[in-house]
């Protein structure tokens, strides 16, 4: 039987090469085939896991949520030390100083990415701003929405912190951040489906040692991970719960 | 800071539910929410407090020893009506997500508000306890809480 490993969109585009290096070594640990397939969007991946096609799933926290409370799903991993925060931005030499200087009919950036727009909403209710008062537009990339900033097609853009901060000095230079996220214990995590279930016990033992070979740690390396860490399924619940409250 | 801060100090005796009171010496001075962040908590199901980020911790000043183990209206602001508590209970007993503004008294006496979200803890068909998530409320929903609040306090 082939199983099928399914990757959040939003993880840096230089790391892709790293999923493929991930999937062929958990294959030879686990002795059994997988697929990995990736998506540009999280609408169709969410699309295909809904259909069931998944076993594996490295999600992001407000997916994880529909995977554990609706598919059965058990996050049993997350990368240590990488929590998902999100950042607003502006265009450097714009006025805004801070985000109570963003008013009513605010032009907002932002992606298909659910938990770092969820978050960016929040940061603007500080503001009196939600989707009734500011002209939102979705983008298909972070480089896009920082595009939209540099251009003043935009007066505030949404991104993930860890995007944001690998963007190049040139594009950094040219924004400036107006808040970031502290929440730190949201963050994407390793989820496994049911049909994969029986192999729970040697997923879990074969990441949390990965770094202790040189194999395993030339992979974490092409992920830009440093070791991995367990989830129990009261970690995942609290997770699941705190996101629970941060959407109407 | 609230423009009607005078930084004033007065003592006041706080009553709770369970029969139990304090005397507090209540300053008035706003501390401002922190941007960013996310001030969680979270209960047993009586509303006895396990769990405090540190957020929580910085925000009202008292140490995570001494806000574990007991209940949040260490927090009860005197200019909080009871009605809005009522509302929150009232809210999670029916198993339901509580949104409210909240005025909350720091160690030192001085306040901050919130914007609260109180769900209860479902695991396996149980309840067994509720998490709340503050963030940062805007200047006019603290002035149109402010102006609420004193309305119902003068109605008790
Ligand atoms: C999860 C949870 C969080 C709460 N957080 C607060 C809080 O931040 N501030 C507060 O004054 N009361 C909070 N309460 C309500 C208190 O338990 C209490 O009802 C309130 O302070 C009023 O005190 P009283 O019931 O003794 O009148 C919270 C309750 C729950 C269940």
């Amino acid at each position: 039987m082939t199983f099928n490993l399914t990757v959040s969109p939003d993880f840096a585009p230089d790391h892709i090469s790293g999923w493929y290096f991930f999937n062929t070594w958990l294959q030879r640990q686990l002795e059994t085939g997988i697929h990995l397939e990736l998506y540009d969007s999280f609408e169709a991946q969410r699309n295909d896991i809904r259909a069931d096609k998944f076993d594996l799933i490295y999600a992001n926290p407000y997916d994880a949520s529909m995977l554990v409370r609706e598919l059965g799903f058990q996050a049993i991993a997350r990368p240590a030390s990488k929590s998902d925060e999100t950042v607003i931005a502006v265009n450097a030499e714009s006025g805004f100083q801070t985000v109570e200087d963003l008013k009513a009919g605010a032009r907002i950036a932002t992606t298909d990415d659910p938990d770092v727009h969820t978050m960016g909403m929040i940061m603007l209710e500080s503001a009196d701003l939600d989707k009734s008062n500011t002209e939102i537009k979705e983008h298909s990339s972070y480089i896009v929405v920082a595009k939209n900033l540099l251009n003043g097609g935009a007066d505030a853009g949404f991104f993930l912190k860890e995007a944001y901060d690998e963007m190049s000095d040139l594009i950094r230079s040219k924004m400036r951040v107006l808040v970031s996220s502290q929440i730190s214990v949201v963050h994407h995590s390793l989820l496994v489906g049911p049909r994969m279930a029986e192999y729970i016990p040697a997923i879990q033992q074969a990441m949390l040692t990965m770094q202790d070979n040189e194999k395993g740690k030339s992979v974490l390396e092409s992920m830009d991970v440093s070791h991995w860490e367990p989830m129990d399924s009261e970690q995942t619940e609290f997770m699941i719960d705190l996101i629970d409250t941060l959407i109407d | 800071m609230s423009e009607q801060d005078t930084g004033e100090v007065r003592n006041v005796e706080i009553k709770y539910f369970d029969g139990t009171a304090r005397t507090a010496a209540i300053t008035d001075r706003e501390v401002p929410y922190p941007d960013g962040k996310l001030i969680v908590s979270r209960t047993d199901p009586q509303g006895i407090i396990t769990h405090a980020n540190q957020a929580f911790i910085d925000m009202s000043g008292y140490s995570e020893e001494e806000l574990i183990g007991i209940n949040h209206y260490i927090l009860r602001h005197p200019d909080m009506p009871a009605i809005a508590f009522k509302g929150l209970w009232d809210t999670i007993d029916q198993g339901t997500k509580w949104n409210g503004y909240v005025k909350n008294l720091r160690k030192d006496g001085a306040y901050y508000w919130v914007k609260a979200t109180v769900i209860p803890n479902i695991r396996n068909g149980k309840l067994v306890g509720y998490t709340s998530v503050r963030r940062k409320p805007s200047r006019s929903k603290i002035e149109e809480s402010e102006a609420l609040y004193k309305t119902l306090l003068a109605e008790e």
